[in-house]
């Protein structure tokens, strides 16, 4: 490995090294792929859709809230337009982004395989989730949804005279593409692993997503099952949910927050990964007790399947079943915080870049943390009784969800986007979204926190006067928020036309990904690698050129 | 007791239990601001000192600590269970029902509040209370979920169709308080919403009177139940009734058939009248008939008043401390500036 491109080069065409991009050109060559790399691009493109539309959405709810009353949109619309929003960000956004984009693209090659476990599976997947997508669009355009993402019983069965089916069919059908993605990345952590990558050189976004895959296939089929019997008592009238039929709606809670708690660790859990490798790989420095970040993920998966009930304080269930449920939830921070101060560690000593990704880590730390701890006040059965079903859970689960989930994402995004395009975006404009998202971010909903505590409910159209100060505070900063976002899609697009060439390593970094050409070819490896490192060594037994690069970079930047 | 009334920003409370709330979530702050300020200056102080001063440098190598993380994995542990057991003392006070309390029964509908007091006035998305004295709400919802929620109580409940749900709470300070649902419920779930007026016992007791009723909850259950419905065609025949005795059950163990013990609560009344055949009485047949659809959540409300009645246990507490001396008595002029 004395040369970084001696295993990596590859099949020769002409000149030209063919990479992934550049095998087939077909329409065709796309759409019967079976190369990771290339649906992982199919699901960055769909993913980024949902994302844009389900920020459209965002935008139309913060513009009506500037106003005390109904005014821009009246309350039926605005009613479809959050659970809209909830509905695409959840199931077709956060849910699928980091791991079917990011995962797909990169946990085969950074375990030294040529492709994920089951490359056909794979693919059925990806459309699975388009067919998924299409329903729940196709729902949309036919007159929407209004049932809030969280689709309570008996509103939903029996009252709502929206397209709870269609809807429910489409994220119904999306949940086998995550159940299909878990079993795929499992399978291939355990079975495809190169010669010497053991466990513990696994780099530690492995892990989480292999944690990430456990909670997918164990929690998505009960989901599955929930919406299924949503569908059988708004067609059969069986009861099942419906008092009035002799159901239980409570039952429906509990059914659904036992996937949707474990499913908000499915959205976090794999952006934790994606920040361990920022964090660690921009210091150059090993991560900070790397098992106990790796252990921490699986606690998360494993103790995140018993404390749905901390949704539940208020809903009529018992006081005892709440203080367990509470005990519990205070038992899950603590995986969380040994995260966080780990991360805080790595950087000790560290050789901290300011490049982009590094950037979004350190806006994730931020975040995450007032996320995570805000969860405590949550947690806090006491607490929640006041400010649960206020503005207090919406700031807190975006802090965790934007602050965390959709950082990471674009950390990640900016991390291997020289991977996975072989181009390097403008770095002046990566940091200065990277500072207006981070803004934006808590313009927008720290506010949020406040009102909250002075009792404004969620889900309202209208809301009384007294609040609208801090809603002001709210669209201004979503407005923020918005040009941030914005930003990436344009330098990233524009670096596919003008980006300088990134070179198979630009950052010099040991992970196997840094260790194959950019773009990757095809089967990712000309030969199988070797790993005789252990994860993130930066020094000379990762078999990298310090010298060499040292030199050419004085040379010329980004050879 | 604590005045928060210097707070910017920090709403108004008003229970017996909200200082109680509010302190938890000032501790809270203090512990997040404990751990924000950590984390917080040592990333940044890190991100600077040690900024990468020469390309691909190699730092040394640190793999953790175990000392290092125990000892975070401990004290997070130790302060999360005082968090816990904070917010554990203040729930139970939240919604432990205390014993002598002045009952009052809501029912949620699409989208509004309908309140009946025990001395059977009612009120619609208003809810009048007298300062000091406890209140337990029972409630429930014709449709689908709703949610009670007073923020200067700094409590709240959800309203599940089907069955009982309760709150209560002491109010100390008159004045006027928002009040909004808390469960999104449909089309006008932010409209579904109204005010708390907490009154001085003798400006409320002149509500009362000014707001006469012509029937409470239990007068108006016993004329269902003895003449609208016919329960009494089984339930009061004296020894030789063919119906379950009612008298002087409530709050007892009942058996039944099958050999099960349940207490009978208000839940368990409203089911036996809408399920009967659910929960049979040992030693009856299982003759009774549903009356479920025949009977509105608000009747239901009355019947269970009624039979709890018969136990003594009045649920209508509120009766008027000074007498209506004539119903048109003036309006009363309490200071909460109640509109009525
Ligand atoms: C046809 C006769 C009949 C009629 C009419 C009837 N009941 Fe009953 N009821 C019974 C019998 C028999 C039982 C005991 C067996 C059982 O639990 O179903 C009973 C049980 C009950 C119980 C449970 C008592 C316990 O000791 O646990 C309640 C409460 C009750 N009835 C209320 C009502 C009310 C209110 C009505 C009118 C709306 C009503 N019943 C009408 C026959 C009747
Ligand atoms: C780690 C990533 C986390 C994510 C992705 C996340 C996400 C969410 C989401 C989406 C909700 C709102 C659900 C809804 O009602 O629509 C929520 C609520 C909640 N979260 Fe988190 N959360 C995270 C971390 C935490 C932590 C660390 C805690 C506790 C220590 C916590 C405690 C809670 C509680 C108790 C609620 C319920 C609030 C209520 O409805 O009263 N969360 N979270
Ligand atoms: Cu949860
Ligand atoms: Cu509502």
């Amino acid at each position: 490995m004395e040369n970084v491109d001696s295993i990596n080069t590859g099949e020769e065409k002409g000149e030209e090294k063919v990479n992934y991009l550049t095998n087939g050109f077909s329409v065709k060559s796309w759409l019967l792929t079976k190369d990771h790399k290339r649906i992982a691009i199919m699901y960055l493109i769909s993913v980024s859709v949902f994302f844009v539309l389900g920020g459209i959405y965002a935008g139309l709810i913060r513009l009506e809230l500037l106003t005390p009353a109904s005014d821009l949109l009246e309350s039926g619309s605005y009613n479809k337009v959050f659970t809209q929003h909830g509905v695409i960000m959840v199931f077709f956004y956060l849910i699928p982004a980091i791991p079917a984009v990011l995962g797909n693209f990169l946990l085969p090659i950074m375990i030294g395989a040529k492709d994920l476990a089951f490359p056909r599976i794979n693919l059925l997947s990806l459309y699975i989730y388009w067919v998924g997508g299409s329903l729940t669009l196709f729902a949309l355009m036919q007159g929407g949804v209004d049932t809030g993402w969280t689709f309570y019983t008996p509103y939903s069965t029996t009252f709502s005279n929206s397209f709870v089916m269609l809807v429910g069919l489409g994220v119904f059908i999306n949940g086998f593409s995550s159940i299909l993605t878990g079993l795929n990345f499992i399978v291939t952590t355990h079975t495809m692993r190169a010669p010497g990558m053991t466990w513990f050189r696994l780099p530690l976004f492995v892990w989480a997503q292999y944690a990430t895959s456990l909670v997918m296939i164990l929690g998505t089929p009960v989901v599955a099952i929930t919406i299924l019997l949503l569908a059988v008592e708004r067609l059969t009238q069986t009861g099942i949910f419906d008092p009035a039929l002799g159901g239980d709606p409570i039952l429906f809670q509990h059914l659904f927050w036992f996937y949707s708690h474990p499913a908000v660790y499915i959205m976090i859990l794999p952006s934790m990964g994606v920040i361990s490798e920022l964090i660690s790989n921009f210091s150059r420095k090993k991560i900070f007790g790397y098992e106990f970040i790796a252990f921490s993920s699986i606690a998360i998966a494993v103790f995140g399947f018993l404390v749905w009930g901390h949704h539940m304080f208020v809903s009529g269930q018992s006081i005892y079943a709440g203080l367990v449920f509470s005990f519990l939830t205070m038992v899950v921070a603590v995986p969380s915080a040994i995260k966080v101060f780990n991360w805080t560690a790595t950087m000790y000593k560290g050789s901290i870049s300011y490049d982009t990704p590094m950037l979004y880590a350190i806006g994730f730390l931020g975040l995450f943390l007032i996320g995570g701890l805000t969860g405590l006040f949550l947690g806090s059965v006491g607490l929640t009784v006041h400010v649960t079903d206020t503005y207090f859970v919406v700031a807190h689960f975006h802090y965790v969800m934007v602050g965390g989930t959709v950082l990471g994402y674009l950390g990640g995004i900016h991390y291997w986007w020289p991977k996975m395009t072989g181009k390097m975006y403008s770095e002046f404009w990566g940091r200065i979204s990277a500072m207006l998202v981070f803004i934006g971010f808590n313009l927008t909903f720290f506010p949020q926190f406040i009102l909250g505590y002075q009792g404004m409910p969620r889900r309202y159209a209208a809301y009384p006067e007294e609040f609208q100060v801090l809603n002001i505070f709210s669209t201004a900063g979503a407005s923020v928020l918005g040009i941030g976002m914005i930003l990436p899609v344009i330098y990233l697009v524009g670096s596919l036309i003008n980006g300088k060439s990134a070179g198979p390593n630009p950052w010099l970094l040991p992970g196997l990904e840094w260790r194959t050409s950019s773009p990757p070819p095809t089967f990712n490896f000309e030969k199988t690698p070797v790993v005789t490192w252990e994860a993130y060594s930066f020094g000379e037994d990762s078999g990298l050129d310090i010298e060499e690069a040292r030199r050419e970079s004085t040379v010329s930047p980004t050879a | 007791m604590q005045d928060t009334s210097w707070v910017p920003l920090f709403p108004e409370g008003a229970s017996s239990f909200a200082w109680e709330v509010d302190a938890l979530y000032f501790y809270l702050i203090a512990v997040s601001a404990f751990f924000a300020i950590i984390v917080v200056a040592a990333v940044f102080y890190f991100f600077i000192k040690y900024r990468e001063r020469e390309k691909f440098a190699t730092p040394p190598e640190i793999h953790g600590s175990i000392p290092l993380e125990l000892f975070w994995s401990f004290v997070p542990f130790v302060i999360s269970m005082t968090i816990f057991l904070g917010g554990a003392i203040v729930y139970y006070n939240q919604y432990k029902i205390p014993e002598d309390t002045m009952e009052i029964f809501v029912v949620g509908k699409q989208w509004m509040w309908k309140v009946q007091h025990g001395t059977g006035q009612r009120e619609i998305n208003e809810l009048h209370v007298p300062v000091g004295r406890k209140v337990k709400l029972t409630m429930t919802t014709e449709d689908v979920l709703h949610d009670f929620y007073i923020p200067a109580f700094r409590t709240k409940a959800d309203v599940v169709p089907g069955r009982y749900t309760s709150l209560w709470f002491e109010a100390t300070k008159p004045g006027k308080y928002r009040l909004f649902c808390a469960e999104y419920c449909g089309l006008n779930h932010s409209g579904m919403g109204g005010w708390v007026y907490v009154m001085e016992q003798r400006d409320f007791d002149n509500w009362l009177a000014g707001n006469l009723s012509n029937q409470t909850p239990v007068q108006q259950g016993q004329d269902l139940f003895t003449n609208k419905l016919g329960c009494a065609s089984c339930h009061a025949g004296g020894q030789n009734q063919r119906g379950a005795i009612l008298e002087g059950i409530f709050g007892k163990e009942v058996k039944l058939v099958g050999g099960q013990t349940v207490i009978a609560d208000e839940e368990y009344i409203r089911n036996s009248i809408l399920n009967p055949a659910g929960q049979v009485v040992e030693g009856y047949q299982p003759i009774m008939p549903t009356f479920k659809g025949q009977v509105t959540e608000e009747q239901l409300v009355a019947l269970v008043a009624y039979i709890k009645s018969l136990s003594g246990q009045s649920g209508t507490t509120a009766a008027p401390m000074t007498p209506a001396t004539d119903g048109t008595t003036a309006a009363p002029a309490n200071t909460a500036g109640a509109g009525k």
